[in-house]
């Protein structure tokens, strides 16, 4: 575990540096929050239906994402991408650890580390002057806990696998976009997933971005009672198992087919 | 004694996509893509005992980097055996990497935004040293390789000939038993170059390091090497002491006289005359056929003379005749 728990640390000590863009992303995520409220209460106000969701949940739904935000598994690793352009991965094949963990835990050090500087902040305005709930009792605390960590892993294995992809493509701007698109949709970053057309959810259903999300946000509003969590929780875990095992097998066929040119 | 590299018919094609030139070869390349095999390591065979110090030179392209990536584990060869220190390194490159240190001149190893002392922390992490053998084995790379005011400096403010240092002094924290340098003198000042190839001397006659050396610097390989290997096209073309490389690529040595006449004629059959400048004259001659002593003798005899030195050429020399001899007749090897 020690040497995987380092290469954390060091990425954490990097991005320390990076203040004011926490700053920034955090003033970001207040505005963008602000018009998404603005938009779901304004199309609340004119409807009479009967909502999958209340406003009220809604709100917070949208207070929890805005925070979280660094979570979503929108893009590959940079430094990967890099490294793998470059031919400086060489240098990563030289070390005597498993390469997938010590890549996993660079995409977890991605998402983890900006989603920890940004969120504090933007929580603690949310919750004292922007209507963001707080859970209906302790088991759906625990049960949201459990689920927003388990999002993190699934999260980091979604990237791993897009940033092992760049074997293929280098460039990564295509798998990016691709999943970017993927990412916002059906995590429930453009629209909870309660409120998306029934197609839609079902094939929501069937991908592993709304574990990311989602699922451990409608835990913390009690929307998923806390006496389904077990359930969720073990969809998400079985996600997390086949995204590593892809991401193992992938990544030892991407070696095979390694070429580094140059000295 | 066993040896620690153990290498046998090597090979390692690379697919090339090309493109012919001008938009029309863009759009073309659209629909067929014209692919070209090229062989980086093309069938070569070599041991490398515990203790030795072996160059490994080839003009660019030769495969000799292709070499060491293929037996530090970061590439798969086609086909062929391939030991280091007992493992065979891309099945457990884990292993094999534990073991050995590799510097690229041309890459760094180090993080580049951290200071170097957690650069080499995180190694101590990551190859699992012990903390006592960390501290004595840092403090003596530290002191070694004069590295006591580079330690807090992040690595992208370092200097290449500083960089360099902080790389040699990472790739060796966790003692590896066999050393790959591919190019560590690469863009060096001359201070620094001699720093280093104090550095990798001492570490190999003093601590027993088996080192493979891949460079361009031919005085690296004179200062450094008792065994060049020389590779041109994937192909190994010389595999010995540098006394046989030199005897191989030729064994013409030059006799520069400095004549007492300046308008004095010369007239020296056995060796050929290369170039004449007032009193100075440059002969050429076979050391095989006539004995430098006996030369010397009989010319100056024949001529008064004021000074005269003999010269074996230079190594570039020699290894540039090598290179062009196997672009004419790639040599039938197995």
């Amino acid at each position: 575990m020690r040497p995987y728990l380092c290469i954390l640390g060091a990425r954490f000590r990097v991005q320390l540096q990076y203040r004011a863009a926490a700053l920034a992303g955090t003033l970001t995520q207040l505005f963008w929050g602000l018009i998404r409220v603005m938009i779901f209460d304004g199309f609340y106000r004119s409807s009479t239906a009967v909502h999958p969701i209340s406003l009220a949940q809604v709100v917070s739904y949208v207070w929890l994402s805005q925070a979280a935000f660094g979570m979503l598994p929108d893009r590959v690793e940079p430094e990967l991408r890099d490294m793998i352009r470059t031919g400086n991965v060489t240098s990563e094949l030289l070390r005597p650890i498993d390469l997938y963990w010590s890549w996993f835990c660079r995409c977890l050090a991605m998402t983890l580390i900006p989603t920890l500087m940004r969120s504090g902040p933007l929580l603690a305005v949310a919750f004292a002057f922007l209507e963001l709930q707080t859970p209906p009792g302790a088991a759906s605390v625990l049960a949201a806990a459990a689920a927003f960590a388990g999002g993190m892993l699934v999260s980091s294995a979604i990237t791993a696998l897009l940033s092992i992809g760049l074997f293929w493509t280098v460039s990564g701007d295509g798998l990016t976009r691709l999943s970017v698109a993927a990412a916002y949709l059906f995590s429930g970053m453009v629209l909870p997933i309660p409120l998306l057309p029934e197609a839609l959810q079902k094939a929501a259903a069937l991908l592993p971005y709304r574990y990311v999300l989602d699922v451990p946000m409608r835990l913390y509003l009690g929307h998923i009672p806390a006496s389904e969590a077990p359930m969720h929780l073990a969809a998400q875990l079985a996600w997390l198992l086949v995204l590593v095992a892809a991401g193992r097998s992938v990544l030892s066929r991407g070696l095979g087919r390694l070429v580094v040119q140059g000295g | 004694m066993a040896a620690i590299v153990r290498v046998e018919n090597l090979l390692k094609t690379f697919r090339i996509a090309e493109r012919r030139p001008g938009l029309w070869g863009a759009v073309a390349g659209l629909v067929h893509r014209r692919h070209r095999e090229v062989r980086a390591v093309d069938g070569i065979s070599f041991e490398l005992g515990p203790g030795e110090l072996v160059g490994y030179i080839g003009p660019n392209g030769a495969g000799k980097s292709t070499t060491v990536k293929i037996l530090s584990g970061i590439l798969v060869p086609d086909s062929g055996l391939c030991e280091v220190l007992g493992r065979v390194p891309w099945k457990q490159r884990v292993e094999t990497v534990a073991r050995i240190g590799v510097v690229f001149g041309q890459r760094t190893q180090l993080w580049w935004d951290l200071p170097v002392r957690e650069s080499f922390e995180l190694l101590r992490d990551i190859y699992r040293i012990e903390p006592g053998a960390y501290r004595a084995k840092s403090d003596e790379l530290i002191a070694m390789l004069g590295l006591e005011r580079l330690l807090d400096v992040p690595v992208r403010q370092l200097s290449l000939g500083q960089r360099m240092r902080c790389d040699l002094a990472a790739a060796l924290l966790h003692s590896p038993e066999l050393l790959f340098l591919d190019e560590p003198t690469i863009g060096l000042d001359a201070v620094s170059k001699l720093a280093v190839r104090d550095f990798i001397r001492r570490l190999n006659r003093e601590r027993g390091a088996s080192v493979i050396l891949t460079t361009h610097d031919l005085d690296d390989i004179e200062a450094l090497c008792t065994r060049v290997l020389v590779i041109a096209d994937g192909r190994i073309l010389c595999d010995g002491p540098l006394s046989d490389l030199r005897a191989r690529a030729g064994s013409r040595r030059s006799l520069t006289v400095d004549l007492v006449d300046p308008a004095a004629s010369v007239d020296c059959p056995e060796a050929e005359i290369v170039s004449r400048d007032g009193q100075r004259v440059q002969l050429s001659f076979d050391p095989t056929r006539v004995k430098t002593a006996d030369l010397i003798g009989r010319f100056v005899a024949r001529h008064p003379v004021r000074d005269l030195f003999v010269e074996n050429p230079p190594i570039e020399e020699l290894v540039a005749e090598l290179y062009q001899d196997a672009r004419r007749d790639p040599p039938d090897l197995p």
